[in-house]
């Protein structure tokens, strides 16, 4: 797979070159074996670093070029994707996409951040940041699954909410204030995907559901490793040592009960297997969905509730002292 | 090129170390630069007597501009346990325990019950000097529980926003009470009961992004800044200075994202008149409210 490496990848990638130059040889039995052992080898070496990935390899990971987006999920996974646009305010934001697509046979609503793949890409999505009328678009859409009885299914990947003039202008903070209080009264199943990064509150302004899955190399932080480090420690160049403290692992999520689920990457992370990372999010993904609609309806608010009601429990993250 | 180059101040932080020294008998106004008596101050609410210049106050402070009289303080005894073992440069330990020595407050939000203009109302004011104003679990956790209070009781709600946005010590625990409060807020709302957010300088970050402004009605203090991302991030992004103003109270409501700026010497009656607008006792409008 010629997907970009990451730098802690450097191993794999010596073993890479070693094949290609074998390829270039003229086909022999001798070479091919040599071809099959060099690679299996490399798949050795790749599932022993990602292994053991510190917190700031996984967020490279998450932030990896080549990691599947919300549109490359949604082609594998979902039939007729209908994308609906804009936020009937101010404009259609490219950074957050969503529209009604079938999944299993059963119609739903998704929303997701985008991300773009090459420069073009990259500037029609914001890189990933979204603004205020990314969020007015999801949650407008949310309200139209809700109406229709459908449940709605949620991608985030974002690094942040832009942080622009025209973003306070057009207040962004009240956009995603609004919809967290709206997604926690929405009366309609939702399953919300943390499949790459999830970025305080620009990805907590599409992420409150009954359910939060996240994949085995998402991470999901209250800031950027960076932006912490550079405040905190004052040199932002400080960020794997930020990565650490600020516990952003989907382990150290689920250890928390801020996630429900991981969901098991390929070898090598998403990006080196897109397909196999489909599958997987596939079966974790359709086993969360018949859960949540199986909620009688009139509970199903109640338990949202209690879910967030309970991150920060008395005895563990808090106690009450005597006054 | 100059032949000398004029350095830069860095901007305005000196001055406001100087000022915030309520012991000492006089203070400078950073507004109009009067030297001001600190008892005159104080029964100005901590407003300066010719330019209007707000000072900051602390929560208990702030309660007591609000409430007619005594309030019943509640949750005062949570403590946060430092869920992540956070240390950067010195342990959260240590901050938690230097917020408490600064503030007499366990963590940087103290809610309470009391009378505003005669209504029985639940209060939140957050407490800037403990760590900044964050918001950990503890603050989410008591925001939380006043509203709840509120709903059983069919109270209204006052918060009074002061805080640099989520705590970053409790990481995504920290993020995840913006959620926690938005939460409650939706029942607060969908039980009719009124809830006014006080925005006062500084409110950025999470806090901005999520229970500060869902008021039904959003009110500010003049000139405080207020915002999502704070202005140096901004600057950052765009590589150019900010304007002047930007993101001041008064830009927020000029763009339509707060109902007004109002005077701290003024902030009780206009909540008082309001509360009796959303009155929840009255039932004229539906027969289950």
């Amino acid at each position: 797979m010629a997907v970009d490496l990451l730098e802690f990848e450097e191993p794999v990638g010596v073993l890479l070159k070693e094949i290609e130059a074998l390829s270039m040889m003229p086909r022999t039995d001798q070479r091919d074996a040599a071809i099959a052992a060099l690679r299996s080898r490399a798949e050795q070496i790749r599932a022993e670093l990602y292994a053991r990935l510190t917190p700031w390899q996984r967020v490279q990971v998450a932030r990896h070029p080549a990691r599947p987006y919300t549109l490359d999920y949604i082609e594998r996974l979902f039939d007729g994707f209908t994308e609906i646009h804009g936020d009937r305010r101010f404009a259609d934001d490219h950074s957050i996409v969503a529209g009604f697509a079938q999944y299993h046979g059963r119609d739903v609503l998704v929303v997701g951040h985008q991300k773009g793949r090459d420069t073009k890409q990259k500037i029609l999505r914001n890189f990933g940041y979204s603004r205020p009328e990314g969020y007015r678009k999801a949650i407008r859409a949310m309200k139209l699954a809700e109406k229709f009885g459908r449940p709605v299914l949620v991608f985030v990947d974002t690094p942040a909410a832009y942080p622009g003039i025209e973003s306070e202008e057009r207040g962004v903070a009240e956009a995603i204030a609004y919809n967290l209080r709206e997604m926690a009264a929405l009366d309609t199943p939702i399953v919300v995907l943390v499949t790459g990064e999830g970025g305080s509150g620009g990805a907590l302004g599409i992420a409150i559901g009954d359910r939060i899955l996240m994949q085995e190399f998402a991470i999901y932080s209250v800031i950027p490793p960076e932006g912490c480090a550079a405040i905190l420690w004052r040199d932002a160049s400080r960020k794997a040592e930020a990565a650490d403290a600020l516990k952003i692992t989907a382990e150290d999520l689920l250890a928390r009960d801020i996630i429900d689920e991981i969901v098991p990457e390929p070898n090598g992370g998403a990006q080196n297997a897109p397909e196999a990372a489909a599958k997987a999010l596939d079966v974790a993904l359709s086993r969360a969905l018949a859960e949540v609609t199986a909620i009688p309806p009139s509970e199903r608010l109640d338990r949202r509730y209690q879910k967030f009601r309970r991150m920060g429990r008395l005895g563990a993250e808090f106690v009450e002292e005597t006054t | 090129m100059a032949w000398f180059k004029k350095t830069r101040k860095p901007r305005a932080a000196p001055a406001e170390k100087a000022v915030r020294v309520p012991e000492g008998l006089w203070v400078k106004c950073p507004g109009c630069q009067e030297i001001l008596y600190n008892k005159d101050l104080a029964t100005s609410l901590h407003v300066c007597p010719r330019c209007a210049h707000h000072f900051r106050i602390g929560a208990i402070e702030r309660l007591r501009t609000l409430f007619d009289a005594a309030w019943r303080e509640h949750d005062r005894g949570l403590i946060s346990t430092d869920p992540l073992g956070f240390v950067d440069t010195k342990p959260y330990k240590d901050r938690l325990k230097s917020g408490l020595s600064a503030t007499g407050q366990r963590d940087a939000v103290v809610t309470a019950t009391g009378r505003i203009d005669g209504i029985e109302t639940e209060v939140a004011a957050m407490e800037y000097d403990f760590i900044g104003g964050s918001m950990g679990v503890v603050v989410g956790e008591k925001i939380a529980r006043a509203i709840e209070r509120a709903i059983a009781g069919r109270r209204p709600v006052v918060i009074v926003s002061c805080s640099g946005g989520a705590r970053m010590m409790e990481g995504t625990l920290s993020l995840m009470q913006m959620a926690k409060v938005s939460a409650a807020l939706a029942r607060l709302d969908r039980a009719r009961l009124p809830y006014i957010s006080v925005l006062t300088d500084p409110t950025t970050g999470g806090v901005t992004a999520s229970f500060a402004m869902l008021g039904d009605l959003n009110i500010a203090e003049p000139k405080a800044l207020i915002g999502f991302a704070g202005p140096r991030v901004i600057e950052q992004t765009i590589r150019q200075k900010l304007p002047e103003g930007f993101q001041r109270s008064e830009f927020l409501l000029e763009h339509g994202m707060i109902d007004m700026v109002v005077d701290r010497r003024e902030l009780k009656a206009t909540i008082g008149a309001a509360l009796r607008f959303m009155n929840p006792a009255p039932d004229v409008t539906s027969a289950d409210a």
